[in-house]
């Protein structure tokens, strides 16, 4: 289980004011859940994956992983302890094959079979990939597919996604919800997708819904998603006096 | 002539991936200032030069497919010398140059191999040449190369250079000048990591004289400790050509990096790029890394050997 307690963070603006980014959420999440947090832009979303991954540290609060209490563990030692996360804007290697990177996700060299198949389930031709840097040359949406391949190939019992969506096409996005699914599907990994794709959110167990730092929603994905585009029509006039007209 | 020991295939191993000495093909392995094996084969012919400390290989038109091994090992402490070596490749070549320097320095007196290197490279021949240079040592005795390297590309032929220095030199100064013919292509790939207070400078001309010639230079580099590094690649386009100069260095520590990339176009024709960035290891990229369960400075040297690549 993942439990968040009381967790806050703020930080510093540029002109020294503190901003509360994550004001005291509680959360709990049990192993093997499939659960899609969203919300509107910048209202914590990435940061609160950001603290469970340890890239940033909590103001205040704790966090618990499988009753281990890694608030202030390191990132690898999370990441050795069987969390993962896929970055929103992946870091690109100079020198560093797509190959070699999905061997060190992995923790040992793949053979090509098997690192072809990782990459065929994020909809990449593989060999075309595997020898290429993971550099500039990538376009956006490769390489957020390569960040994915990086996590598929580990063995996780969370996985944390940060908007796999962004910047993949729509044939690939198809490709990679089957790929989620089959994920979910296996049951042996929570998974925890950043996303504001209703198809993502439609496959989930669960909906959180984070806003303005707080956790504003949660319950299960048939019954958020509703209140979601209810909710949705409601705040924009333009969607509410079109479907009034029609 | 000097024997090779079994020890010495260790520095072998590591400048040239020796482990033993080549079945096939020509070499001449220089131990401690004499040549200590060699071997021509039906296409290659390696001869010893009478006015001065080095070596001819000839290599006859039409010779495909053949590896050339030229490694120098100096493992006696004080030895300093200064090593020509021609090569006169003929025409329609495809051919591979296996170079390196080692030097093991356990002494306190200086030890030293300036290799000046001439390619003559005839026309539509392909030459593949790699140079890795490495020094280590426990005692105060300096280990220093200055490699010059002179390069002569023939009418559409192809030469790609690797150009490696591996670590563990005190000091070192490359010089390369490089003239392209009609059609010709240099692909020139140089990496280099300095440490401690050791210092690289790397001056290289290219000249592109020929139409359609063109030319890649590659420079990657990472500084740690006290440790300096200076280059200065320079393309000349003399005729309708293309060059691309790419420098980049990681910079860690106190070390100080200096890239000059310069190009000059003496033909309207001529389009020449050059792009150089310093910088410290990318945060992005550590983190990356340690997401995946590896510890920092794993990361790093993850991150180094991948560049470095």
């Amino acid at each position: 289980m993942l439990k968040l307690e009381n967790v806050s963070f703020s930080a510093q603006t540029e002109n020294g004011e503190s901003v509360e980014i994550i004001d005291n959420i509680n959360l709990e999440i049990d192993d093997g859940d499939f659960v899609v947090i969203t919300g509107p832009n910048g209202g914590g979303k990435s940061t609160l994956a950001r603290l469970i991954m340890g890239i940033e540290q909590p103001t205040s609060g704790r966090i618990y992983y499988k009753g281990i209490d890694i608030t202030n563990l390191p990132v690898n030692e999370r990441a050795a302890l069987g969390i993962g996360y896929a970055f929103q804007q992946p870091a690109r290697f100079k020198g560093l094959t797509v190959r070699s990177l999905i061997s060190l996700a992995h923790g040992s060299e793949l053979p090509e079979n098997e690192c072809c198949s990782y990459l065929t389930r994020v909809g990449l031709c593989s060999m075309d990939y595997l020898n290429r840097e993971v550099d500039t040359s990538l376009s956006g949406g490769e390489v957020k597919r390569i960040e994915i391949a990086t996590l598929m190939a580990r063995d996780l019992g969370l996985a944390i996604f940060d908007e796999p969506e962004a910047g993949i096409d729509l044939w690939s996005f198809s490709m990679l919800v089957e790929s989620f699914k089959q994920m979910a599907k296996a049951g042996d990994k929570t998974i925890i997708i950043i996303s504001h794709q209703e198809r993502l959110m439609s496959i989930a167990d669960e909906i959180i819904v984070i806003a303005d730092g707080k956790l504003t929603k949660r319950g299960p994905s048939s019954e958020i998603f509703t209140e979601l585009i209810g909710e949705f029509n409601k705040g924009c006039s333009f969607r509410g006096e079109n479907d009034e007209e029609n | 002539m000097k024997k090779i020991d079994i020890k010495d295939f260790g520095m072998l191993n590591k400048i040239a991936d020796l482990y033993e000495l080549p079945k096939e093909g020509a070499f001449n392995i220089r131990l401690n200032s004499q040549s200590a094996a060699r071997q021509n084969s039906k296409n290659v012919e390696i001869i010893s030069k009478t006015d001065k400390s080095g070596i001819d290989i000839k290599v006859k038109s039409n010779t495909k497919g053949e590896k050339i091994h030229i490694p120098v090992v100096i493992n006696e402490s004080g030895i300093e010398e200064v090593v020509y070596n021609d090569f006169y490749i003929g025409d329609n070549c495809d051919i591979e140059i296996v170079a390196g320097c080692g030097i093991h320095n356990d002494g306190c007196n200086t030890s030293r191999h300036d290799g000046v290197h001439a390619f003559h490279i005839g026309k539509n021949s392909k030459v593949s040449y790699t140079e890795k240079h490495y020094a280590d040592g426990e005692n105060t005795g300096k280990k220093i190369m200055n490699p010059e390297t002179v390069v002569n590309v023939g009418e559409n032929s192809e030469c790609i250079m690797e150009m490696i220095q591996i670590g563990g030199l005190d000091s070192t100064f490359r010089n390369t000048v490089a003239s392209l013919k009609d059609g010709a292509k240099l692909v020139i790939t140089e990496r280099l990591m300095t440490d401690n207070d050791q210092r690289a400078d790397s001056d290289m001309t290219v000249n592109l004289d020929g139409f359609d010639s063109s030319a890649q230079i590659i420079s990657r580099s990472v500084g740690k400790g006290n440790s300096v590094q200076v280059f200065k690649p320079n393309a000349i386009g003399n005729n309708a050509c293309k060059a691309h100069i790419q420098c980049d260095s990681i910079i860690m520590d106190k070390a100080k990096i200096s890239s000059v990339p310069e190009i000059t176009a003496n033909h309207p024709d001529a389009m020449l790029i050059h792009e150089a960035a310093i910088g410290r290891i990318n945060n992005d990229q550590l983190l990356k890394l340690m997401t995946l369960g590896i510890a920092e400075e794993d990361a790093q040297d993850v991150i180094i050997q991948g560049f470095l690549k």
